[in-house]
């Protein structure tokens, strides 16, 4: 089967899901999200490697932090940006993803970035653009969201340089969670030599173990000497019902607290993909302690960004 | 049309007749086999040297279309589909639009079928009004009208004390219940079989366990109604070793498979291919396995196409938005000679799977070559690679997983009652 993703070179075409990319190109756009690292502390918070390129970003489901994120990263590379949030026009006149798509085209947008509440969205628009064009995949349903799973590992690599040591534990909603299997694929592909997946039997998909992970039901046992933390979010019609009995006994059970963190190595990073439910899954000591990376999550996730559209464009 | 078929290799399944021999057709029946009948003067020879002589297929579920959704078939087409891929007999599910749960649109399908005289068309009357699952339909008028049998087509009966009395009301006249055992909690919302590869993908996954709990329950109240019951379209390892069982403790039991399911699993949906979005969905290795042995050991009765025509537009949607379904009339064939050939099943008893036996499920004198019987007859190399393309498909249907792939089994002619209704 050929991959999607790659061209006949084997160079990145499009982003659509880490799985299937091989090491070589997620190294390159950690290294490449290196260099733009530094960009956004400028005075000048420009380089001109997209001018004249147009980036669109087209959210069937709505988002404001990915876009925006999307959006400051295109920006700082030159490019003009378009934002369209179709989850509210077209999409209810009946207009088919596919109708969308091919009058942006006629509209010479280079780079497509993709959100879109089914899985597989991004790769059945990917198999119909134009030659020229790149999609990225901004979150599909429950299957990727690749930006993101990026980004976490390169926030890892930033603390924990040595990935061929560390224990990366997930813990929360992986059933429901794009960003978790992006995770996964990008940690596993690393060569993270241990992942875990800590969560009810509820909030994990059958045969999670066939993604490479280890799988834990007790946050205390799951959490023991791991160096990496990554939280997930609940959200919030998933907290009460045949999933979950409540918030409360969620967070008693698998919410992220100073005494649970302690079972982790003494120097262990906490992540979380935002937006955080405080006091669902994570406790607010934690969130803002001096263990959390959350917040330069941030700001890396748009050097990342920045790293994968410039890659795609250097690759026309 | 006196018609005088020579140097074939006969294949009759039900008369347990594999020889290279003569067949002689006169009135739409079979007027002799082996030696001319006295008096016959051919008006037509066939000759069917290098081609298999057997019967029409019989298909045990197809869809039309009709009435309903003809922007996506037309019964004209999906017929012509039909008689092109060797099949004379067909039965349809009754989720039309609307549903064929009244005697007067039974009798309507059944006329415009016969006036078009490409295949023979038997529908399954609904077992509940509008599928709804709560009150019976009148099954006796319906069986006066045509139909061959009783069905839920893909939406199940979730009150099991309606289930119970509609087996045994149905058991009362002999009626057979078709039901595709599927427990619609489990399965709600589902497009994927629950394993590694919806885990992967993110899709909604639909537990063996749905299949497995739902054939369990349905054998129960078989036992206790004495209906006749035919599960269509087995997908898990697990349902066949509970038809087996219950077969074994003499429950009146038939079942079909699909023929994707003989050929695909879960893997083959790669990269979100919607034309691996079908019903049930495709599962496991091990599942298609038992599905290849369990049809080898006779444990599933027949094979059918499950032909399902989508148009394009709604396959090109996200795979959980895309309509599920696959085309599959003219790659009955084929797709039966393929699995016989991977389990080395001997021909006559692959086409047994696709003629008798089916022709037994739906109780009709159709998939046999006696004399006097029908002249339903297919002819068909089974030599002969052909690619399944958009233009090599009659029907309006394009969307299957096998779009691209190399085949081996072509029909070169169809007879129907004696008359031909496809020729290469």
């Amino acid at each position: 089967m050929f991959n999607p993703q790659l061209d006949k070179d084997g160079k990145l075409k499009h982003l659509l899901s880490i799985e299937g990319l091989p090491k070589s190109i997620l190294n390159h756009i950690l290294d490449t999200a290196d260099s733009f690292a530094g960009v956004g502390e400028r005075e000048v918070k420009k380089v001109p490697l997209l001018r004249g390129k147009t980036v669109c970003n087209i959210f069937f489901e709505n988002s404001t932090r990915t876009r925006t994120t999307f959006e400051i990263a295109a920006k700082r590379l030159s490019a003009d940006v378009i934002n369209l949030n179709v989850g509210t026009s077209s999409q209810s006149k009946g207009e088919t993803i596919l109708d969308t798509v091919e009058n942006l085209t006629a509209m010479h947008a280079d780079v497509f970035v993709v959100r879109h509440a089914e899985s597989g969205a991004a790769h059945l628009i990917a198999r119909h653009v134009q030659p020229h064009v790149h999609v990225i995949n901004a979150g599909d349903g429950r299957h990727a969201h690749p930006t993101q799973g990026l980004l976490d590992v390169y926030t890892i690599r930033r603390y924990k340089p040595d990935m061929h040591n560390l224990k990366v534990a997930l813990v929360g909603d992986v059933l429901h969670s794009r960003v978790a299997r992006s995770e996964i694929h990008a940690l596993t592909t690393l060569g993270v030599p241990e992942v875990r997946v800590i969560a009810p039997k509820t909030l994990l998909p059958g045969f999670v173990e066939r993604l490479g992970v280890q799988v834990y039901h007790d946050m205390r046992e799951g959490l023991k000497d791991v160096d990496v933390i990554m939280m997930l979010r609940l959200q919030n019609e998933r907290m009460s019902g045949a999933l979950l009995p409540s918030a409360q006994e969620y967070f008693k059970c698998f919410g992220l607290t100073q005494e649970k963190l302690a079972l982790a190595k003494p120097d262990a990073i906490v992540m979380h993909p935002g937006p955080m439910n405080r006091g669902v899954e994570i406790d607010s000591a934690v969130a803002d302690g001096s263990q959390s990376v959350i917040l330069p999550q941030v700001t890396y996730g748009i050097a990342v960004r920045m790293a994968v559209m410039s890659i795609l464009a250097g690759n026309s | 049309m006196k018609i005088h078929i020579s140097n074939g290799r006969l294949i009759d399944p039900k008369n347990g007749i594999d020889t290279h021999t003569d067949l002689f057709v006169a009135a739409g029946r079979i007027a002799g086999i082996g030696a001319k009948p006295e008096g016959f003067t051919a008006e037509q020879t066939i000759d069917a040297s290098n081609l298999v002589v057997c019967p029409g297929f019989v298909d045990l579920s197809a869809r039309l279309r009709e009435p309903g959704s003809e922007y996506r078939a037309t019964l004209k087409s999906e017929l012509r589909a039909a008689a092109a891929g060797g099949v004379t007999s067909l039965s349809c599910p009754p989720d039309t639009e609307p549903v064929l749960d009244e005697p007067g649109l039974v009798e309507m399908l059944r006329y415009r079928a016969k006036k078009l005289e490409i295949a023979h068309v038997y529908p399954l009357g609904a077992l509940t009004r509008q599928l709804k699952g709560e009150q019976l339909t009148e099954m006796a008028e319906l069986t006066e009208a045509g139909c061959a049998g009783f069905s839920q087509a893909d939406t199940a009966i979730i009150d099991t004390r309606v289930l119970w009395r509609a087996l045994q009301y149905a058991a009362t006249f002999g009626y057979t219940v078709w039901l595709r055992p599927e427990e619609p909690y489990l399965a709600k919302d589902g497009v994927a079989h629950d394993g590694e590869i919806a885990a992967r993908l993110g899709l909604k996954g639909i537990p063996v366990a749905a299949e497995a709990l739902a054939i369990a329950s349905i054998l129960r109240i078989a036992r206790d109604t004495g209906a006749k019951v035919h599960l269509s379209r087995l997908s898990t390892a697990e349902g066949v070793d509970l038809v087996r069982e219950a077969k074994k403790q003499g429950v009146m039991v038939t079942c079909d498979v699909s023929i994707n399911h003989l050929h695909l699993t879960e893997h083959d949906i790669g990269f979100f291919n919607a034309n691996c979005h079908l019903r049930p969905p495709l599962r496991s290795q091990r599942d298609k396995d038992s599905l290849c042995a369990g049809l080898a050991d006779g444990t599933i009765d027949a094979i059918c196409s499950d032909h399902a025509p989508v148009d394009e537009d709604a396959k090109l949607l996200p795979f959980a938005e895309a309509e599920p379904g696959a085309t599959g009339l003219e790659l009955l064939l084929p797709l039966t000679l393929k699995w016989a050939a991977q389990n080395r099943v001997s021909l006559i008893d692959a086409i047994a799977r696709i003629t008798h036996a089916p022709a037994l499920i739906l109780g009709i004198d159709a998939g046999e070559l006696s004399v006097d019987a029908a002249a339903d007859i297919c002819m068909f190399d089974p030599e002969r690679y052909w690619q399944v393309t958009p233009a090599t498909l009659l029907s309006q249907g394009k969307n299957t997983p096998f779009i691209g792939t190399e085949v081996a089994g072509k029909v070169h002619y169809t007879l129907l009652d004696g008359q031909l209704v496809h020729s290469l």
